[in-house]
């Protein structure tokens, strides 16, 4: 009896150790920090050694255009008011993005879209994205109660 | 209507509480009439919950708009399929309707068992009241549906606000599939109330033989297969109108509906181990207790925002009452399971590594494992937080190098498992049951190498699927003419009584056989390419392997609650036309103005092409995305398959006509001797 008990433990710890380590390996190749604009910037350096960030923010009204196979926007913090000659920066919070990655942009995205870009922070200050998403149905509730105000308002 | 919705929650709060009190009274002071009443009162939360939610679903359909939740989830030109499905279309909603499904249930399984299991049933009764007391304090004092709209004016003051016309619904879930999608996850996920409220009846009784898995065997089959083709609904839902070419993602809200499922079939499997040999009676109700938690965690992670997901939902502060619910339900099974152990000891001893036992042992550990990763990559943004700081998220990579392996092993044992003798297979067995299938199987893989499946996880899928599927078309085969034989019915006849006769086994066998075809078709995901067609206009043409394309015309047509760019393009399949698809752009009216994308699929057996337009700025020309996905239907197939399967296994055994002469056999036999 005691060796049958013994013969499942070590298959069971064999599967274990080779599914510990197919999780390790599948951890390190997608594991991405995930930050707020605010937050990429107040990382400092550290920073541009990130592989792959996530970063989120909300589309900055307007900013979206094409640069040939490249969609450059810039995503900011919450209803952001583009004050004039705008430039992203860390001075305004907002982030100039550069969109290079060969999905297709989902169907959310446009200006005031909560935005999560994944890529990498380049030395000059532009992230790199590789791929979007844009949030649907969260933003389309919580609006629900900004959504109402603004018909209030309007009567 | 909207009072009446109110009322109906308010009566449910305290008959779910009176049902308790009564029921755990009633059993201590052995009053039948007392526990008779708290049985009835659970019955009344039933039917209190089903008034307040049609008070909710005729709010919808007379777009009373100064209730909130209508304002925020309908409008007028709403169609009237949608407005229903809009019900559960948003948190209040969705959180009333998983209520209703729960008291439902309980309703069923209260009057099924009245009269039996006098010892078990008010702790049932009790169990499942608790959890409806929880959601019913939920509807009441957190997430109201029926609250009126209000604003606050510009002075602070609040004042009512009664808009002419709702938000509307968002416009993805404007889909046929989002009509039944949802209930079916919530049917599936609430479904496991049931055999937990018998576990938890189970241990406070101290009757924890196999009682209460045999009297919720059928009932946790209908959670888990509901729960199964929720799921696989959803991807499809996914699939045809997401427009990213993929039907699962391994985002939190995906992998919260497959928590739960994944510790279910782990369940399903591991209780035939009780009936059978008495033994890991711990586990299995470990297993359900996980199975509930992770059905309460799962509803809390789509719905609390804990988690960040493209589709989560609205953001709100329910997280904190869901945990503290599942600390206090958690701990308390807890308590019990381990204030039980002395009377869940094992009746027989674990056989040989190669048998029965052994391989729904290796199931459950490796369903396990699944989930915990699952669990973990879900939770890991959210750990490593608190931990030090740093929000970290893993991808799908993660989850995939995982669950693929986990997958074709449990593939494997689907094969193996249920032809292993109890105790020990001898060798003999072992030669005569695979031998050829695995002969059969590892001379496909030649030609499927050559074929071009080189992805080695894709190649050893459908290998193990042709290994799998031969033991099972064998297993039909060989009992239907044992069968055909002995009684002398023509072999498909015999195929269809010896299924009817053992629906569980054989209905087992058409599951497995439909995970079968799963495989297939998840195996066709190494093979999808992805092709990006920007700024093509008329005349345009594109090429994926054995498909040309001609962008024939675009323009922009009206529907009843959208403006939609389209596009027609000609689809040759080597140079022969063969379909003419027409994927289309949106925008929806309402306040949020979304474009979504109509996807254009043409589905065969063999592959999809599935076109993606993502509308023209310019209105010359337009960008289009083209996937080449291989195998897809099979995803499909399979599912219907393992649906059917289910409501196979659910069937009560067909009696032998020799034992029982009754009347609903006499044809049969008659039948019978016609043939003879």
């Amino acid at each position: 009896m005691k060796s049958k008990q013994l013969k499942f433990l070590i298959g069971s710890i064999v599967i274990l150790i080779a599914l510990a380590w197919f999780g390790y390996q599948g951890f390190n190749e997608s594991m991405s920090y995930f930050q707020t604009v605010p937050e990429l910037y107040a990382s400092g350096d550290q920073a541009y050694d990130r592989n792959s960030i996530k970063v989120q923010g909300e589309v900055v009204k307007g900013s979206i255009r094409r640069d040939g196979a490249a969609t450059v926007f810039a995503i900011g913090p919450k209803d952001f008011k583009v004050p004039q000659n705008f430039s992203p920066g860390p001075a305004t919070q907002t982030l100039q993005i550069r969109y290079v990655g060969t999905d297709a942009i989902p169907d959310t995205f446009r200006d005031y879209a909560s935005a999560i870009v994944t890529g990498r922070l380049r030395r000059d200050g532009t992230f790199e994205g590789t791929f979007i998403q844009a949030q649907c149905a969260s933003k389309y509730e919580r609006e629900s109660a900004a959504g109402v105000k603004e018909t209030a308002a309007n009567q | 209507m909207a009072q009446l919705g109110q009322f109906g929650l308010a009566m449910a709060f305290i008959l779910a509480a009176y049902a308790i009190v009564a029921s755990l009274v009633g059993i201590r002071a052995r009053n039948d009439k007392l526990i008779a009443s708290g049985r009835n009162a659970a019955i009344c939360v039933c039917i209190a919950i089903s008034t307040a939610i049609f008070s909710l679903g005729y709010l919808f359909l007379t777009n009373d708009f100064s209730v909130a939740y209508i304002a925020a989830h309908s409008s007028i030109d709403l169609p009237l399929h949608f407005k229903i499905s809009s019900i559960w279309g948003g948190q209040e909603g969705s959180l009333l309707f998983w209520s209703w499904i729960l008291t439902v249930y309980s309703a069923l399984v209260i009057a099924q068992n009245r009269n039996k299991h006098r010892a078990m049933m008010p702790y049932v009764t009790s169990v499942l009241m608790g959890t409806s007391l929880f959601f019913t304090a939920m509807h009441l004092f957190v997430v109201n549906p029926f609250k009126l709209g209000a604003i606050q004016m510009p002075n602070g003051a609040v004042s009512l606000f009664h808009p002419n016309d709702g938000a509307g619904l968002n416009p993805l879930l404007q889909d046929t599939l989002m009509v039944i999608h949802p209930p079916m996850l919530y049917t599936g996920m609430v479904g496991f109330a049931v055999p937990y409220a018998f576990a938890i009846a189970a241990l406070i009784s101290r009757q924890l033989g196999d009682t209460w898995i045999r009297t919720t065997r059928r009932w946790t089959m209908i959670a888990w297969g509901v729960l199964a083709i929720g799921i696989l609904l959803g991807g499809n839902w996914a699939y045809h109108e997401l427009g990213w070419g993929g039907y699962w993602a391994w985002d939190p809200v995906e992998n919260a509906s497959l928590m739960p499922w994944l510790i279910g079939t782990a369940f399903l499997h591991s209780v035939m181990v009780q009936e059978k040999k008495g033994m890991l009676k711990i586990w299995n109700v470990v297993l359900i207790v996980a199975a509930y938690t992770m059905s309460i965690f799962g509803t809390m992670l789509t719905r609390s925002g804990l988690v960040d997901s493209v589709h989560a939902f609205a953001k709100s502060d329910i997280g904190g009452y869901f945990m503290a619910f599942i600390v206090v339900t958690l701990s308390g099974a807890l308590y019990l399971i381990l204030d039980r152990l002395p009377y869940l000891k094992p009746e027989s001893q674990m056989g040989s590594v190669v048998s029965r036992e052994s391989s729904f042992l290796f199931n459950n550990l490796v369903l396990l494992v699944s989930c915990f990763a699952v669990l973990w990559g879900t939770m890991f943004p959210v750990l490593s937080e608190w931990y030090n700081g740093n929000k970290i998220t893993v991808g799908a990579p993660f989850f995939n190098r995982v669950n693929v392996p986990i997958a074709i092993f449990l593939l494997f044992l689907t094969g193996v498992g249920p032809l292993l003798a109890w105790r020990k297979a001898s060798t003999n067995s072992l030669k005569r049951n695979f031998l050829m299938p695995a002969v059969i199987a590892l001379a496909s893989g030649v030609p499927l190498y050559f074929l071009g499946v080189r992805h080695f996880y894709a190649w050893l899928s459908l290998v193990m699927s042709v290994f799998v599927g031969i033991t099972i078309v064998r297993e039909f085969y060989k009992g239907a003419k044992a069968r055909a034989y002995g009684t002398g019915e023509r072999f498909h006849e015999a195929v269809v009584n010896l299924t009817l006769r053992n629906t569980r086994r054989y209905g087992g066998y058409i599951i497995h056989f439909g995970f079968v075809l799963l495989f297939i078709g998840w195996s066709g995901q190494a093979f999808s390419e992805k092709i990006r067609f920007p700024e093509s206009g008329i005349g345009k043409t594109f090429n994926v392997h054995q498909y040309d394309m001609r962008v024939e015309d675009m323009g922009v047509r009206q529907g009843p609650n959208y403006a939609a760019q389209y596009a027609s393009v000609s689809l040759y399949e080597y140079g022969k036309k063969i379909a003419i698809m027409s994927p289309e752009w949106r925008k929806y009216g309402g306040r949020d103005q979304q474009g979504t994308t109509e996807v254009a699929i043409l589905s065969t057996l063999r592959n999809d092409v599935y076109l993606v337009f993502q509308g023209s700025t310019d209105g010359v020309s337009g960008d289009f995305t083209v996937y080449y996905n291989p195998l897809v239907m099979w995803v499909w197939i399979g599912g219907t398959i393992l649906g059917i399967g289910t409501l196979i296994a659910l069937l009560p055994n067909r009696q032998t006509p020799s034992k029982r002469l009754q009347p609903a056999t006499v044809k049969e036999s008659e039948e019978l001797g016609q043939a003879v």
